[in-house]
């Protein structure tokens, strides 16, 4: 690791902007953590555009019977004509009627139910008392004016730590929501090093969900649960400070910390990890061909910018030109800001045209952008990797680090595999 | 409130977009928090364009509320006029800033920028999608266009075609070629295209060809009143309606000239004995009220289905709707709730459903095909390939599209003859769609009502007590063809053979035979088929 280019991003100044965010709302989140959360129903009070958009960044009715909705303000919920508390306890007794089969139920607030200040906390608790022991009410805000994003699953996981039991335990827990195969493979090689039990936030099921308390240790998979942070912090858990588990480095850098924090041996940890950490040197370095020495720049989405830059750079030889993110949260990607090789630009918030600006100019050979951008810029010839690919696939720990790389080389390659003629008329 | 779980149709201020995007020199300062921007995606993934929508979004956030949300429309209105010059701007709310009441109008009026200010005014909480199209291009045309002196020749505008149009893009191009092989030139044709200087001269033209009521109907009636511009009533889709179209428009423009038929493929294709299967087959039909009044009638008169059931999710419309559901015996269904949609479905259990990408799923779950007829649209809606589904080649499309998605008609045939067979029977589906067999019920995931159940069993291969061999039949190997019913069988033809000796075999074991003559293969062939 000695040879790999030094870092040190942690004091670098930071060009924040305020301006148009081309970023999706935290509501989004509710397509992944719906799928990891199996008996939870996400429900959001709103208004149109919140329906439009999840059934618009889900890709259109990919799951036949989704575990979540929009309650749709009307007008009449805006004119005080209906008491929308008693409308919204009206909604919630059919829907769970209908769905015997959902053990959680989140109240999600929306830019709309925040501005009229309805009340969602006070609903959560009446429905509780209302349909326990079989069903939890918990509500959270997914709304675009307070969330970014990545920024709805810190939102919802924050809003579940102060109902977590207490544990006097000395107890491992691993906080993000995971795909399940990924999930898996972390507590292997877990298990393997003897650390049991393990914890996951969020849980699968409501009757997995992990108890906290003083003796709690966690070590967080994503880097945008700050909220989440500081609950567990609040509820007198340590965190484990580490970089983020991308790619090979990033996943050994995790492993340690949390190793070195319960004891593990240095071989043991060395026979657990040298296999897979083989694999994943391979299967990067397969990728790497394709992405070392081109340019690189990240639009703020996800909040997973720092610590895949801090990949690409230092195990795939990227250069990167611009890291933005929506959140520069130094607390927590400390770790990774050490190790980034000091980038040209490193900037938290957006104002999009300005951006587009700054992107034009250099000509990166990979731009890092939503789904409204990717197209326009492929089309005036730029190379795009749609970061939501990143928060909806497997990227974690060794045996996703080739598939991690692979998502920004395939652009590239698809772009040397067709003809140049055919490039030039796509962009017109 | 209402649960929602999917939606036909976005909010207003995505109609707006719709305009705006479709436009060329025209900018859109929507007051909205950050979220909204997903609505880019909308036409940069799924339409594929290759350009942002020209769209600013304030992007205020909690933080702003109690303080100047009004500065920061003020803000990014100055700098979307500053870094885009456009030659007329629409400013508006979307639902959240409808909320905080700043007035993005007044606003922008106080800015006094360089260009034409249009206020919209679109009530988030009570409109939908259509109507903020609608009423944006209403605004739009009332802000720009101005009574002038009429063209020298005969000339219309084209009313309707947006972004995220369902085929807009190419029934533009058919109706566009068909008015010029009747000698009309068109004067504007708009949303498409247009600049708000063509909007300008909407005026000069003597009349107007209304494609898409849903989304220029206002317009429309504002041009009729405002510069006495008639406009066409009847939707070109389907041969009768494109060739009553004509009709309508020759005697607007008062031209001898009629476009040339040649191209029409979908009669004869119609009429040829391969779509003799096609007869009296069961439709059900939902989408937007035009579209599904245009597919009504070319289901019954063009193509010989039988309409059982019809819908529109646009309440705007439904007036048309009923009338055309009345004159075809069939109760309209007017909502936009999809679970009603999808039980309406359930219990008609139609051979064939012609909708949205909604009923498109609907017909997954409950194993009936479907062609898509309607917004709302999906990326499969924009093909890269000329798709019209108005005129005469949208006509030819159309006829294709429908038929897709059924079995060909001599494998309807065979299915009919060896209905029960293990590879070869209805539940496998077309033999072009290859791995889609639907699912039985049972497996399908989600509750559905138990009606819906008991009506698909009868659908699946009927399993009566002829057909299942048991304990006391006699097994199929220990079954003697004579010699007579052998040489009948040869008479099959060989790629069916195979499958007419199994049925048959089947069918005697079920009766208890143990000899198969020409009657028990004729009995056979009887007892499968409908």
């Amino acid at each position: 690791m000695s040879a790999l280019p030094a870092g040190g991003c942690r004091d670098l100044p930071v060009l924040r902007e305020r301006g148009q965010r081309e970023v999706f709302c935290g509501l989004t989140g509710i397509i992944w953590l719906h799928r990891k959360m199996q008996d939870a129903f996400f429900l959001v009070v709103g208004s149109r555009t919140c329906a439009h958009l999840l059934q618009s960044a889900a890709g259109v009715m990919i799951f036949a019977e989704p575990r979540f909705g929009t309650a749709i303000l009307e007008e009449k919920d805006l004119a005080g004509l209906a008491d929308a508390q008693t409308e919204l306890d009206r909604e919630v007794d059919r829907l769970l009627a209908r769905r015997p089969d959902i053990r959680q139920l989140f109240l999600v607030g929306s830019c709309p139910s925040e501005v009229i200040k309805l009340d969602l906390a006070k609903a959560a608790e009446r429905q509780s008392a209302r349909h326990a022991p079989h069903v939890r009410v918990l509500n959270f805000s997914g709304s675009g004016i307070e969330t970014t994003f990545t920024q709805g699953e810190d939102a919802c996981l924050a809003a579940m730590v102060p109902v977590l039991p207490q544990t006097p335990a000395r107890e491992l827990l691993l906080v993000g929501a995971l795909p399940d195969v990924v999930e898996d493979q972390a507590l292997a090689l877990l298990a393997a090093m003897g650390i049991a039990p393990v914890r996951v936030l969020p849980a699968r099921r409501l009757g997995g969900m992990p108890a906290v308390g003083a003796h709690t240790v966690f070590a967080l998979t994503q880097p945008f649960l700050a909220d989440t942070r500081e609950a567990l912090l609040r509820r007198g858990a340590r965190q484990i400070a580490a970089p983020f588990p991308f790619g090979e480095e990033g996943t050994t850098l995790w492993l340690r910390a949390v190793a070195d924090e319960f004891g593990v041996p240095a071989d043991l940890f060395e026979s657990v990890t040298a296999a897979p950490r083989a694999r994943a040197r391979k299967a990067v370095a397969a990728q790497a061909e394709t992405l070392r020495d081109r340019t690189l720049f990240f639009f703020p989405d996800s909040q997973l910018e720092v610590p895949l830059a801090r990949f690409l750079a230092r195990e795939c030889g990227m250069r990167p030109l611009e890291v933005g993110t929506p959140y520069l949260h130094r607390d927590i990607l400390g770790p990774d800001l050490d190790l980034l090789p000091q980038v040209p630009v490193l900037s938290e918030g957006q104002d999009v045209d300005r951006q587009l600006d700054r992107a034009r100019a250099q000509r990166p050979d990979l731009t890092v952008c939503g789904l409204g951008l990717a197209n326009p810029l492929e089309a005036e010839g730029l190379a795009t990797k749609w970061a939501i690919e990143l928060v909806f696939t497997p990227v974690h720990f060794y045996e996703q680090a080739g598939d991690l790389a692979g998502l920004f080389a395939r652009p590239l390659r698809r772009r040397a595999l067709l003809s140049p003629a055919t490039a030039l008329e796509a962009a017109e | 409130m209402k649960l929602t779980v999917w939606t036909y149709e976005g909010p207003p201020h995505v109609g707006a977009m719709r305009v705006a995007t479709a436009m060329e020199g025209l900018h859109y300062v929507l007051h909205a928090p950050q979220g909204d921007t997903y609505a880019d995606l909308l036409f940069t993934m799924i339409e594929r364009r290759s350009k942002r929508p020209p769209v600013s979004y304030t992007t205020f956030q909690a933080r702003d509320l109690g303080g100047d949300t009004a500065n920061l429309f003020r803000t990014a209105a100055q700098d979307a006029c500053d870094r885009f010059r456009p030659e007329a701007v629409i400013v508006g709310a979307s639902c959240t800033a409808e909320l905080i009441q700043d007035n993005p109008g007044g606003l922008a009026e106080a800015l006094g920028l360089p260009v034409p200010v249009i206020a919209l005014d679109l009530p988030s909480y009570q409109r939908k999608e259509n109507f903020g199209a609608d009423e944006t291009f209403l605004q739009i045309v009332r802000h720009l266009a101005r009574p002038m002196a009429r063209t020298a020749r005969v000339s219309c505008n084209i009313l309707g075609p947006t972004a995220l149009g369902f085929r807009h893009r190419d029934d533009l191009v058919e109706i566009t070629a068909l008015l010029e092989e009747m000698g009309i030139d068109v004067n504007v044709t708009a949303p498409m295209g247009a600049r708000p200087g063509d909007i300008a001269r909407i005026g000069a033209a003597h009349f107007n060809v209304l494609l898409y009521p849903e989304t220029a109907e206002s317009a429309a009636r504002h041009c009729e009143t405002a510069f006495g511009q008639p406009y066409t009533r009847t939707i070109p889709i389907g041969v009768g309606a494109t060739r009553a179209f004509i009709a309508e428009v020759a005697a607007l423009a008062g031209t001898a000239l009629r476009p040339d038929e040649a191209r029409l493929r979908q009669p004869w294709w119609a009429a040829s004995v391969d779509s003799t299967y096609l007869t009296g087959k069961r439709v059900f039909l939902f989408g937007d009220a035009t579209h599904v009044i245009a597919a009504a009638r070319i289901a019954r008169d063009e193509i010989g289905f039988e309409v059982c059931g019809m819908g529109c999710y646009n309440r705007e419309q439904a007036r048309a709707l009923r009338a055309t559901a009345k004159a075809f015996g069939v109760e309209p269904l007017i909502t936009d709730d999809y679970l009603e949609v999808e039980a309406a479905i359930a219990a008609l259990q139609p051979e064939l459903i012609l909708g949205t990408q909604m009923e498109r799923h609907i017909g997954k779950r409950l194993g009936i095909p479907c062609a898509v007829i309607s917004a709302p649209v999906h990326v499969q809606d924009f093909p890269a390939r000329h798709s019209p589904q108005m005129g005469f080649e949208g006509a030819n499309v159309i006829f294709d599209t429908w038929v897709h998605p059924l079995v060909m008609g001599l494998e309807e045939h065979l299915l009919h003859m060896f209905r029960d067979d293990f590879e070869f029977h209805d539940a496998a589906g077309p033999s072009h769609h290859g791995g889609h067999a639907p699912r039985p019920l049972s497996d399908a995931p989600g509750a559905l009502p138990p009606d819906t159940q008991d009506i698909s069993e009868q659908k699946m291969p009927a399993a009566t007590a002829a057909d299942r061999p048991d304990a006391a039949a006699p097994a199929a190997d220990s079954i003697v063809w004579l010699s007579d019913a052998e040489r009948e069988l040869k008479k099959i033809p060989f790629f069916v053979r195979g499958k007419a000796r199994r049925n048959t075999e089947s069918f005697a074991s079920g009766k208890g035979l143990n000899e198969i003559s020409i009657d028990t293969l004729y009995e056979a062939k009887a007892h499968y088929a409908r």
